[in-house]
């Protein structure tokens, strides 16, 4: 059972994080250690969407699926293993609360 | 000796009164020691790029040690800072330098290479902050361009120096000094020599190209996406302190350099005819 059954999900951007959009492709460095990522479409739309106030469930409703061919069960279960896996990296923060931190102004 | 106790010895020192001052990128570093012997060793290490009458930017006291008794020469580089003191620590060095004053001392073993190890941490410092940077990458000037052969060990960066042809001025097969003055990139020949081991030109040009260097059977030029320019980039410059202000900056320079610099990747075979490619 995914978690979007169960509670809904918030996410938010690091503050100690660095990107920069270029060549069409999203790049953010964590700078407390210095790993690098280059994040896909999909990826780049939830990062941007990643407002600590948005459910990742709507996220993925209104955004993924209305800018990409994909069902939502597949997409949210994608999205959910990306955040987590971003999130054990410290560039983004994951809750089953809304998350009272201020965005990364891109 | 413990890095506490590096430090106990360095605040008791007697100011030295001799010593170099090595110009790297525009920037002098005047390098103060009482041991004669030791000097005459800097001035060799450094070469050209010692200046005879230069108003030093940064100064450091020179300190001798002996083996360190707990000494781990393996050792990684640690750097670290406190308010406005910087620290940089090996297994043969303790520096700290005063970065309002500009002025640092050093306690180090009877080595060159110590001090050639503080000199490119002061540099990653000095560049960081004006969104250069150390490269691990061989360059050179050819009628007036700059080029730059960036690669990990054994990539080739000794290989494509070694083979240059007459027209090709080096500056340095291993480490290039990447300035960014006014929106632009140049680079700085260095000291800091590789397998080749031989100072660099003191001499400098415009950036016209980075190449990511890999050894190939047929030589060619491929277009690579500017997030594996910039992967590139963060792999193989240098940079000690885990700052994350720093880290934001070196971040943000290697993204303004690639939005600025042609990079490509070079599939060469070893053998002169790669330099058909570059000019």
């Amino acid at each position: 059972m995914s978690a979007s059954a169960t509670k809904p999900l918030y996410v938010a951007t690091s503050s100690a994080i660095a990107a920069r959009m270029l060549g069409g492709e999203m790049m953010v460095m964590s700078l407390r250690d210095s790993t690098f990522f280059t994040l896909n479409e999909v990826a780049t739309v939830i990062w941007r969407s990643a407002d600590g106030s948005t459910a990742l469930s709507d996220i993925v409703r209104h955004s993924v699926c209305g800018e990409f061919d994909v069902d939502f069960e597949t997409a949210q279960r994608d999205a959910e293993e990306l955040v987590n896996r971003l999130a054990e990296h410290g560039i983004l923060t994951v809750s089953d609360q809304p998350i009272q931190q201020p965005p990364t102004h891109l | 000796m413990s890095c506490c106790a590096s430090a106990a010895v360095l605040k008791t020192a007697p100011a030295p009164k001799q010593g170099v001052a090595v110009k790297i990128g525009g920037i002098t570093v005047a390098l103060r020691t009482s041991n004669e012997e030791f000097c005459g060793l800097l001035r060799q290490r450094y070469g050209h790029f010692v200046e005879q009458q230069a108003t030093p930017d940064f100064e450091f006291d020179l300190e001798l040690s002996q083996p360190f008794a707990d000494e781990r020469l393996d050792d990684d580089v640690q750097v670290w800072s406190d308010s406005d003191t910087w620290y940089f620590q090996r297994g043969d060095f303790y520096a700290e330098l005063d970065a309002r004053a500009r002025r640092g001392r050093m306690l180090h073993l009877p080595n060159p290479y110590c001090v050639d190890a503080v000199l490119r941490i002061l540099h990653t410092l000095i560049l960081a902050r004006s969104g250069g940077f150390l490269l691990h990458a061989s360059s050179a000037i050819r009628q007036g361009r700059g080029f730059l052969f960036s690669g990990i060990s054994g990539a080739g960066k000794t290989t494509i120096a070694s083979l240059a042809p007459p027209d090709v001025t080096l500056l340095t097969d291993e480490v290039s000094y990447v300035c960014r003055e006014n929106g632009a990139y140049r680079a700085y020949g260095t000291p800091f020599a590789g397998e080749l081991a031989t100072l660099g030109a003191n001499q400098v040009a415009p950036i016209a190209a980075l190449y990511l260097l890999e050894k190939a059977p047929h030589n060619r030029i491929e277009a690579v996406s500017p997030a594996d320019a910039i992967r590139a980039l963060l792999r193989n410059t240098l940079f000690f302190a885990h700052d994350p202000a720093l880290v934001d900056q070196l971040f943000k320079s290697a993204c303004q350099f690639v939005e600025r610099v042609p990079v490509s990747r070079l599939a060469f075979v070893p053998d002169a005819r790669v330099w058909e490619f570059i000019h």
